[in-house]
Formats: structure tokens, sequence, C-alpha cells
């Protein structure tokens, strides 16, 4: 056994780097496209010391590639357990561990195989940190599985840059997989296009005309559509669907089950109810290992300047890989979007100092001598409340009480408050700060 | 500098106090709302606070749905704009491509739904689907042969449902204006 260890683990006798040797020679000698002036080498402190956060379903491979790439002290974030359904791809885990988080199994693995690593796991969610959480890394590599944790994380992002402390803003890396096709993107949040930026390029959700469904199913996926949306509205309309909820995946696909038999359509099954439904669509092991694989070269890049990375403000940011047919990527450059209500000019929260006994009309007027707002009919909301709104008449008329109350009474300092204005295209965000 | 001080301990004061923020969706909605440009036969129903939940009446003024009344209930999810939002006809009308339970076949509000879209582009949608009732993607299928085969029985039909009265057994919601 413990002849194997160390043939599995060669972390070399004390002293020696025999497990580092390739990583060394990446970072010792420059190479042919190494940038001379920002690569310093035989540098391994950078990479060591870098704080860095691994976040999502692609966790397993993330963690094992940052810890091999020399990457000393990781964080990572998972809010799942482990189900016995993982097991198949998700290396670091055992069929012991079903049940327990992925986060904590995960580190303890990695920390066991790779010395000298240190993991630090959060089992939650990445939504559950603020801004003093995200604050203390280098850089952010992200697996995630859902468009929304990802728009919640670029905005996160987005909004802690300060431009004065070049420390405030951290590179997001973001991979993602669908089946065989997957993207890895390097995002330097304000700087470069950033995920609402590229909203569009997520592959839109297969959906079949809502016609073809009630009329002429040619599928067996057509009656379960059919069954979910249809059916279940016109027949259980009382009850809230839960996909997880057996009796409900029954129902459906004894509904779906009867409508193919109705059209003569094989193959409706409980499975595929449940992936229909779901919209479950396998994880293919060998793409998450390809663009983790990728996500975890361009932080190590980025942190080391061993090598060009993705994302440098006005070159690629964005690689594509397909699988499905053959194999192929393609990188390039996704475009900052000027209009991006994220990261647009006028998105990004400005500090406002506003006099806290001012009262709302007060504030309103000031806002029309503001260089950059110089808005004459501006709507204010907070995250709480409509304050003042001018683009319709009644609601003009029942916020225009709230114009006599005093700033004060009407938001809170570091509230984030949005400024529209009909005449104008753009919004503008700021953050309230009380004038002393 | 003192400024800049106080202002970094108004954010980290804000961070952790855990303020809410706008969400790239309320700003995206907001957005669509803020710059809606609506017809005069388009009518916009929203709380104050609520971008989450709305309603849209559009009362045509030619075609065979003239002089009628229909709203429809807006949902937008968190996801909103990769996710269209949901949409459903309130009243139960005669309509090839609106069914009894009040889904609508409409490609943006599907399989045709981009994230570049907006929601003026939905509203535009559901006002054409009533100066064009479509034939060949139908919902009620009754309605869509009516439409097909009998142009003027479908344009009775379409009277008597918009009246609150019956269609081959089946009553309608009166939405006369």
């Amino acid at each position: 056994m413990a002849a194997a260890d160390i043939a599995f683990l060669p972390n070399g006798s004390e002293g020696t780097r025999a497990r580092w040797k390739y990583l060394d020679k990446v970072l010792d000698r420059p190479g042919p496209f190494t940038d001379p002036d920002s690569f310093v080498p035989g540098n391994h402190e950078t990479l060591e010391r870098a704080k860095v956060l691994g976040a999502g379903g692609l966790g397993c491979e993330i963690l094992k590639n940052l810890a091999l790439s020399g990457f000393k002290d990781i964080h990572v974030i998972d809010m799942d357990t482990i189900d016995v359904s993982n097991l198949n791809r998700q290396f670091l885990f055992r069929a012991a561990d079903v049940g327990k988080y992925k986060a904590e199994v995960a580190a303890a693995f990695v920390e066991k195989r790779v010395k000298g690593v240190q993991i630090t796991p959060y089992c939650g969610k990445i939504q559950d940190k603020d801004e003093e959480y995200y604050k203390q890394f280098a850089l952010i590599v992200c697996g995630l599985d859902s468009i929304e944790a990802r728009r919640w994380i670029n905005s996160m992002l987005v909004g802690m840059v300060d431009g004065n402390d070049p420390d405030s803003l951290k590179p997001l890396i973001d991979g993602g997989t669908e089946g065989f096709k997957g993207q890895a993107r390097v995002i330097f949040p304000t700087m470069t296009s950033c995920i609402e930026c590229q909203l569009d390029m997520h592959a839109p959700r297969a959906a079949v005309p809502l016609c073809t469904l009630a009329t002429i199913p040619r599928q067996p996926q057509h009656c379960i559509e059919w069954a979910h949306i249809i059916a279940w509205e016109e027949e259980r309309k009382e009850i809230t669907l839960d996909t997880d909820d057996p009796e409900h995946i029954t129902w459906l696909f004894q509904k779906a089950s009867k409508r193919a038999e109705e059209f003569n359509i094989p193959g409706v099954t409980y499975s595929m109810t449940q992936g229909v439904v779901k919209n479950i669509i396998p994880a293919i092991a060998s793409t998450n290992a390809i663009v983790a694989a990728s996500c975890c070269n361009e932080a190590f890049k980025l942190l080391t300047n061993a090598n060009p990375f993705l994302g440098f403000p006005g070159t690629d940011n964005y690689m594509m890989y397909t699988g499905d047919e053959s194999v192929y990527t393609y990188t390039f450059e996704h475009q900052k979007k000027d209009d991006c209500p994220v990261c647009g000019e006028e998105a990004l929260a400005r500090p406002l100092e506003i006099d806290p006994e001012a009262t709302l009309q007060e504030f309103v007027d000031s806002l029309a001598e503001r260089p950059e707002a110089q808005l004459k009919t501006p709507s204010i909301r907070t995250t709480e409340k409509s304050l003042y709104i001018q683009s319709a008449a009644d609601y003009e008329r029942m916020t225009r009480p709230n114009l006599e109350k005093k700033m004060k009474d009407l938001t809170a300092e570091g509230e984030e408050m949005l400024v529209s204005d009909k005449a104008f295209p753009t919004m503008f965000k700021y953050v309230v700060v009380w004038k002393r | 500098m003192n400024d800049k001080k106080q202002q970094k301990d108004a954010e980290a004061a804000a961070a952790a106090s855990g303020k809410k923020k706008f969400s790239a969706a309320d700003l995206r909605v907001i957005k669509d709302l803020e710059h809606l440009s609506l017809s005069d036969t388009m009518e916009l129903k929203r709380e104050l606070d609520n971008y989450k939940n709305f309603s849209l009446a559009i009362n045509p003024d030619e075609g065979m749905y003239k002089g009628g009344h229909f709203e429809f209930a807006f949902e937008i999810k968190p996801t909103f704009p990769y996710d269209a939002p949901k949409v459903r006809c309130k009243q139960k009308i005669y309509h090839p491509n609106i069914d009894l339970e009040g889904n609508v076949c409409l490609n943006i509000l599907r399989e045709d739904w981009k994230p570049v879209l907006n929601l003026n582009a939905i509203f535009v949608g559901l006002q054409f689907l009533f100066l064009e009732p479509n034939a060949s993607d139908p919902l009620n299928k009754e309605a869509a042969e009516d439409l097909k085969h009998n142009r003027e029985g479908f344009k009775r039909n379409v009277r008597a449902a918009m009246g609150g009265g019956n269609v081959k057994g089946e009553s309608f919601d009166r939405v006369m204006k």
C-alpha cells in the first residue's frame, strides 16, 4: 500500500518537488508566447499565495485542476449533497459519501491527495455570501449549473469594482457545459463583456410550438410536454407542480402515455418524463473535463503570466467547444455591450451623496443639474419601493406625496437607487451615501 | 481622502447589513417597462412596485375582434430575459391561437424567444393575433377549422363568443368593451 501511494503521489521526498517537475518548467522559464515584460521566471509565490474560489457543478474537476496546478489556498462553494447518480463522473466521491455535502467531501479528498493544499469548503449558495467575502479572492472560477447563479455572481463582481482600487476587480472565469457542448470564458468585470452582455450566447431552451403539442404531437417528448403544460393546467390547476414529487411525475407520465397511445407514438417512459419535465440534459464527463481544464488553465496563466490568457481587454475572451459532431473549438472576442443592464456605462452603481434632511422634491431638482444625468422628468426607485414615478400619470399621482418627505425617511445609506427618464434610453444606478 | 474612507465604510456597512440590490432581471424588466411604446389600443395595468406580475389589455380597433377588450396576465421569472415571460389570456375566448384555458400560441413566447426581444415585441405580437388570427398554428382546433373552411361562419362565431354567447356548446366570456 505504501509503495503504491508513493507511485501515485509523486510528492517526492522531503524538500524535493518531484510532483511539480513539469509545473516548475512552465514557471521557471518563458515560452515562445510569454510576454517578457510581465513574466517573472521562477516566481512561485504569486500562485501559492493567491486565494481563489471555485464554485458549482464542475466542482470536482475544477478543484482537482486548481490543486494540481499549484494553487495552495482554494475556497470552494457548493450547495449540493452527493447523489448516487453523481458517482459516474464526480470522481472525488465514493458510494459511502452519498448524502454528504459535496464541498466538504471534495475538500477533504483533495487535501489528502495533494499535500500542502488548503481547501476551505462552504456548503451553501453563492448568494449567501456578500461583497466582503468575494473581496478576499484573486479570482473566481465558476462552473455553475444555472444561468440565474451566473447572472448573480456576475452582477455581484461588476458591482464590486471601484475605479480607485485595482484590487476590487476580480476576474471571473466561467465554464459551462450542456451535453457535448461547452464554453470557457474570462470576464474582467466592467472592462470586458460580462455574462449579461453574453446572455444570448446561451443555447435557447429547446421549445416546441404550443400548437404542435396541442394538435399534432410527433414525438414522445411532445406528449410529455403536453401533459406538463396543458393537461396539468386543465385538470390540476390548484396544485403547484413539484418536479421532485414522484406522484406528480407519475401523473404526468400516465397522461403522456395515454396521449402517446392515441397518436400511436411509442417510447414514453417514466425516466423520459422526468428528463423532459425537469429539463435534464445528461452531463458528459469528458465535456466537463475539457471545459474545467480550460478554465483552470486560464486561471493559472492569468496569475503567472506564463502565457497569454483569454479575456485581456481587446482580445479573445470566449472559447466555445462542441464535441457532438467531431471535435471543434472556436475562440473569439465577445464584445461588451454599451447598453448592458449590468455592466453598461449607465448601469454601474456610482456613489451618490444625498443630504438626508433634503426632501425628495429637492433631490429631484438636483438631478436636473447633475452633469451626467440632467434629467428633467426622472423616475426614482429603490429596491424597496418606487419613490417618484413620472413615466405614467397615475403613478405620478400615487407617488407625488413622497415629494415632501425627507430622503432619510425614504431610503437608507448603501441602498441602490435607480433613476430613469423616459426621454433617455439609459438608466442610472446609484448607491446612496449620506452627505455629512 | 476622508470622503473616500467614509464611502468605503458605508459600502461595507451596506454589504454587511445585506442591503438588497437590483437583480439583473429587475433591471431589464424596469428598462423594458420604462421604454414601452404602447399604441392607443393597448393598456398596461400594473401595481406600483410589482414588476413581476402585470397585465396588458388589448382593445382592437379593426379586424374581426374589433370592439373587444382582451386581458393578458404576464408573469416575469427571475430568469428573464433568458426565459420569456409566462403569458395567459385571462378570459375564455374563441380564437384559433388561444385555447380555452388561456394558453397562447405565439412563436416569440416559446420557440422563437430570444433575450434580445423585449416586452414591447410580445405586446405587438399579441395584438397581431387579433388582427390576423392564424389557422395554421391552431391551439383551439375547432376555431382554426372554422377560420380555414368557413370564414364567414368564423366571423359570426367570433361575434357571438365576444358577446358572451355559446359556440358549438361552449360558452365564452363577454369581452365587449
